[in-house]
């Protein structure tokens, strides 16, 4: 039987009379690796902080570790990891400094804040910037470090609010592989994203939030299917040109290619074949998919965003 | 978890203040010579006898550097991104407070430490039974002044705070008893100084240079210890209430 590590009851948040997260309800299981998706100000963000107990929600319950978060926000921190939405280490102190000041912060003693410091430093490839200022370090040496600020004291449990946001690619797939081994250990991660593709390649299981709601929550296959009576066909004509009327379905011109969702796979490519010898266009490439996630969360929430 | 583990805790801010804020060339030598200008530009050349010129000087030294940078800590760390960081670790809202008036504290009492010398050169015989602790009282006092001084408005633009902060610090130094001794100052001037911590400094260290002081020293170091209290605790109230504004 799963061990529920965050168990979150009809949590409700207003900023004023502003809505922020409407009566939402989920459970994180020990191990997992969850995924919160959702647009930028669907609530994500207002949810993470009031897991991590930095903001009281409105209404609704908070279980942590089987404790509640508001009479045991400390003893739960203990055992918690956080890496806040566009929060940075102090620039004026170098990477080791950060790491001394996180160490304390959690209670830990020199000896062994030094030996993990190093073992992290080494782990995010900072350690020959260990005793530089962070002031001079890049976004994904400054998210690196903020990870490696997180994961000092060995938490069961790691918040992490977009990591891998605005990061060049090899951070971002050092972040993703740390990520993976974490989960490996035994660590439950909870994750607020709005990369489908780290979603897709991390989570366990995600939710999708929506002008502070939840609109769907399960494995990212599963939340596929939500979409999977309609097909994507994606294709590119040369020279390019179309007609966006000859098809039925949602279209989406991307660069020189075309994406059309239909259900109606054998008559739309009829379509389309017809068109480009209409138009004497030769077909570069035609590819029938299922959709994928960031298909599936554009139909969710895209449109009414949009 | 237990108080000694929140205090030691709170060290850990201390230093990270020192390192970040306090411990940079302009700060100290601001600390060092702001006291010296005030002085310089207000009390130079009025007939007043060495003793009276200390007391001034050390006032001064005690108020401006223990309240020199402190408003300016939460403000900066909210800008720069820090403070939510810092608040999501295991360690409540007032040990991060405490942490940010220790730091105060610490920097005052450095700075005030090497002012205090000017006793010597100026033939002072200072009691220290006095001075020692009427010092540490009201740097503890000052900095605990900071934390109200820095909750609100809840604002993440340092400037800000410290505009309301010398409005306040200013309007303070005029009405204490610096300048102008409490006797010789008009009566509704009296009745407002008795609402600034910084008048009951004054008078305390007056007895530590064997000058008469105004109220009883015991009245001082109560006043004194009443307005650290009531400073700390409204402040870190009013951190707690503000909390949520930083973040929307």
């Amino acid at each position: 039987m799963s061990v529920e590590i965050i168990k979150a009851e009809h949590l409700t948040k207003y900023y004023g009379n502003f809505l922020a997260v409407n009566d939402i309800s989920f459970s994180v299981n020990k191990g997992e690796i969850f995924g919160f998706l959702g647009p930028n100000g669907a609530g994500k963000t207002t949810t993470i902080r009031m897991l991590t107990g930095i903001l009281n929600p409105s209404s609704g319950r908070i279980e942590v570790f089987g404790m509640d978060m508001k009479k045991h926000k400390i003893e739960i921190r203990e055992r918690t990891g956080i890496v806040p939405e566009m929060a940075n280490p102090y620039i004026d102190l170098s990477a080791m400094r950060n790491l001394r000041l996180m160490g304390r912060l959690y209670g830990m003693k020199g000896r062994e804040i030094e030996k993990r410091s190093v073992e992290l430093l080494k782990l995010f490839n900072l350690y020959e910037k260990k005793d530089t200022k962070v002031r001079g370090f890049s976004k994904g040496m400054k998210q690196r470090l903020s990870l490696a600020m997180a994961m000092l004291p060995d938490p069961e449990l790691l918040f992490l609010d977009e990591p891998t946001s605005g990061l060049d690619v090899m951070s971002a797939r050092l972040i993703k592989r740390i990520i993976r081994e974490e989960q490996k250990k035994g660590k439950t991660i909870f994750m607020n994203t709005h990369n489908m593709q780290d979603a897709n390649e991390l989570c366990n299981r995600v939710a999708i939030i929506n002008h502070g709601k939840l609109i769907a929550i399960d494995t990212p296959e599963k939340i596929k299917e939500i979409g999977a009576k309609s097909n994507v066909i994606e294709f590119s004509l040369s020279p390019f040109k179309f007609e966006g009327g000859i098809v039925e379905g949602r279209v989406e011109i991307l660069g020189d290619k075309v994406k059309v969702y239909t259900a109606e796979v054998d008559e739309t490519i009829k379509k389309i074949v017809n068109y480009a010898e209409r138009e004497n266009l030769k077909i570069v490439s035609l590819n029938v998919e299922k959709p994928s996630l960031e298909d599936v969360f554009m139909a969710l929430v895209g449109e009414k965003n949009e | 978890m237990s108080k000694l583990s929140q205090f030691s805790r709170s060290l850990a801010i201390v230093k990270k203040d020192m390192l970040v804020f306090y411990l940079k060339g302009p700060v100290v030598l601001m600390g060092l010579l702001f006291p010296f200008f005030l002085f310089g530009a207000f009390l130079i050349g009025r007939d007043l006898s060495h003793a009276y010129l200390f007391v001034a000087l050390l006032a001064m030294t005690v108020f401006f550097t223990s309240t020199a940078v402190g408003p300016a800590i939460i403000p900066w760390e909210a800008r720069s991104k820090t403070f939510e960081r810092l608040i999501s670790s295991p360690v409540s809202i007032t040990t991060v407070l405490f942490g940010d008036m220790q730091a105060s504290f610490y920097f005052g009492l450095i700075i005030t430490s090497f002012i205090s010398l000017t006793a010597i050169f100026l033939g002072i015989s200072l009691n220290l039974l006095i001075f020692i602790p009427v010092v540490i009282l009201a740097l503890l006092t000052f900095s605990a002044m900071t934390i109200l001084m820095s909750s609100y408005p809840p604002t993440d633009i340092p400037a800000d705070v410290m505009m309301l902060t010398s409005l306040v610090k200013f309007t303070l130094l005029f009405i204490s008893g610096i300048f102008v001794p409490l006797e010789k100052l008009p009566e509704y001037a009296r009745v407002i100084s008795y609402f600034s911590p910084l008048t009951y400094l004054v008078d305390a260290l007056r007895y530590s240079v064997s000058l008469h002081g105004y109220f009883p020293l015991s009245l001082d170091l109560i006043l004194l210890s009443v307005f650290a209290l009531g400073f700390f605790f409204s402040g870190v109230a009013v951190h707690k209430k503000v909390l949520e504004k930083r973040f929307t």
